[in-house]
């Protein structure tokens, strides 16, 4: 009885979750006539796949393509890179004041992001990086609190032994972090590489206020202006829509494994 | 003269020594550029009139005595946050954990049931507000057509400012996945033993959910209790695309309001002063959450934190 109200739910639920996405597919590969036809048609009589490129030359998305695949690529690898040296810092050396100051990184993650948003607005201003993708990578390179947080959290399950081994080898500590934990936390580098690659792809007010021209846009951006320009496209908007969260999907889909396995929980709870 | 073995010696124990400070710099340099300097200068903005181009001028206070008391829009774009607040908080909350209480028992298929209820977080805020807005739309909306087949009138959701801000509550509830995962990992992490001893000396399942699974759970709804709070007010993205604020300011959010008067009226020192007070409302609001948290939240064994920090 309790087995069958559980389940009952859950589909409920997911029936809910996932309706939506559903619906985006739907109303992307129907026809005109059917896209405003009153009652909705669930399933259109002749799938026009065409959409998709007709909404993707509508506007220079091959260009948007270009500037977000930039941003993702160059800001994965920067976050990558100092986040990882950043927590092995914090997780190998006892240094006067490590405490401190990581307390002070842990509290940097309550501070909204729209508190900084105007003076690193003029910050870009006075260093000549409004519209350029500079300040959607540079800040990458100097490592995120969460990231120091999560990476420092698998580092310290590796016994010290290791390190002290290598050490008796002649390792010095650049070799250690680069030959031994690099690849040792290479499932956390898989989790942290996801959530930034989603962030930075995903990201609209970002790109939003730091970029004018149209040929620096980034994809989410291009998505927006199709509200602005072409009212009504809704069949535009679903299938930039659903091309938009095809990569998201599919890179969730491959590590899903290391965001499920709890990695999340036991950085949490610290 | 050759090099001194001393001073080489005493070379590579400075080295030594700073190799720790080494590997954290990137986060220092990162905090002091991005973080600490800009929230520092923009509360010495927020004492002047500051446009972006243009004289600035040193005005003391008066940015905050006119925001507190001369601009309506202010304590408008405020309350709206609050009520959003409210209505965000605890459902984004007790959803999450109830989705995630369903999630660890036993069921088949689990995995597929986390995916899909994690699946609207992956996706970007500019797509989950194209997708709402047509679910929405009062005239071809599937939402109003399926209230239709059980016989209720629609409203105009994203028309009628007194269902405005429910439907961007819902839009946001939509992706409380990541609340959902981590109060999962934490269910995860309570002792069996404790359910099973109960079970057996016939502890009813609302009595356990409420004496043993919230209290272990505490340390965590904590926690998502304060991020909760934080994304209430950074909300920004969907009202901006899904509403632009309206109808009538009724989803006119505080994030909003510093937009605009910092990139649509170009009043930089006015939105200073208005980023900072939000962050003093936040710092607060935490503060006394924190504070309140001994009463409500249950740590087990301070021995066993203190083993984890030591690592």
């Amino acid at each position: 009885m309790v087995r069958a109200l559980t389940y009952g739910v859950l589909i409920f639920l997911s029936a809910l979750f996932i309706m939506p996405f559903c619906w985006t597919f739907v109303t992307a590969v129907k026809s005109i006539p059917e896209l405003y036809q009153y009652p909705p048609v669930f399933w259109p009589s002749a799938l026009q796949w065409e959409n998709f490129a007709t909404a993707w030359f509508k506007q220079p998305f091959d260009i948007y393509l270009k500037n977000s695949l930039i941003v993702v690529v160059l800001s994965t690898f920067g976050q990558l890179l100092s986040s990882s040296l950043v927590a092995f810092g914090f997780a190998r050396f006892h240094f006067k004041g490590r405490d401190a100051i990581f307390i002070l990184l842990l509290s940097t993650m309550m501070i909204p992001w729209d508190v900084k948003m105007i003076p690193l607005y003029m910050e870009f201003n006075m260093l000549g990086w409004i519209n350029t993708l500079k300040p959607l990578i540079v800040p990458a390179y100097f490592a995120d609190a969460f990231f120091v947080f999560l990476l420092r959290q698998y580092i310290m399950t590796v016994p010290v032994e290791i390190d002290e081994a290598a050490r008796m080898d002649g390792a010095n500590s650049w070799q250690i972090y680069w030959r031994i934990h690099l690849p040792l936390m290479m499932p956390a580098l898989v989790l942290v590489g996801t959530f930034h690659f989603m962030n930075a792809w995903n990201d609209y007010l970002g790109p939003l206020i730091y970029l004018n021209d149209q040929s620096k846009y980034t994809l989410t951006l291009g998505l927006s202006m199709f509200k602005g320009l072409h009212e009504t496209d809704i069949t535009s908007i679903a299938a930039i829509t659903v091309i938009l969260c095809i990569p998201p999907l599919i890179l969730f889909f491959f590590a899903q494994r290391y965001i499920m396995n709890g990695a999340i929980g036991s950085s949490v709870k610290g | 003269m050759g090099t001194n073995p001393d001073s080489a010696a005493q070379r590579s124990r400075t080295l030594e020594k700073l190799t720790p400070y080494l590997f954290i710099s990137p986060w220092i340099l990162g905090f002091l550029a991005f973080t600490l300097g800009p929230l520092l200068f923009s509360l010495v903005m927020s004492f002047y009139d500051w446009p972006v181009v243009g004289e600035r001028t040193f005005i003391g206070i008066e940015n905050y005595e006119i925001m507190l008391t001369q601009d309506p829009l202010f304590w408008d774009s405020l309350w709206v946050t609050i009520k959003f607040g409210l209505f965000f908080v605890p459902f984004n909350i007790i959803l999450g954990l109830l989705l995630a209480v369903l999630l660890n028992q036993r069921v088949i298929g689990s995995g597929i049931f986390r995916t899909i209820f994690y699946l609207p977080s992956v996706i970007s805020g500019v797509a989950l507000v194209t997708i709402w807005a047509w679910i929405y739309s009062h005239e071809y909306g599937i939402l109003n057509f399926l209230l239709g087949l059980a016989g209720i009138e629609g409203p105009n959701w994203l028309g009628d400012p007194s269902w405005s801000l429910l439907a961007i509550v819902v839009a946001s509830l939509w992706g409380l996945g990541g609340t959902m995962l981590i109060l999962l990992t934490g269910l995860q992490s309570i002792p069996k033993e404790l359910y099973e001893a109960a079970k057996i000396s016939g502890v009813p399942a609302w009595a356990r959910l409420l004496f043993i699974t919230i209290p272990m759970l505490s340390p965590m709804l904590l926690f998502t209790f304060i991020t909760s709070i934080i994304a209430a007010f950074q909300q920004l993205t969907i009202a901006l695309l899904l509403t632009g604020g309206g109808p009538l300011e009724s989803t006119y959010f505080f994030a909003m309001y510093i937009y605009d008067n910092a990139f649509k009226h170009f009043e930089m020192g006015f939105a200073a002063a208005n980023s900072w007070v939000m962050f003093l409302i936040i710092l607060a609001l935490s503060l006394f959450v924190m504070k309140s948290s001994s009463a409500w939240v249950y740590y087990e064994g301070e021995m066993k934190n203190k083993e984890n920090a030591d690592g």
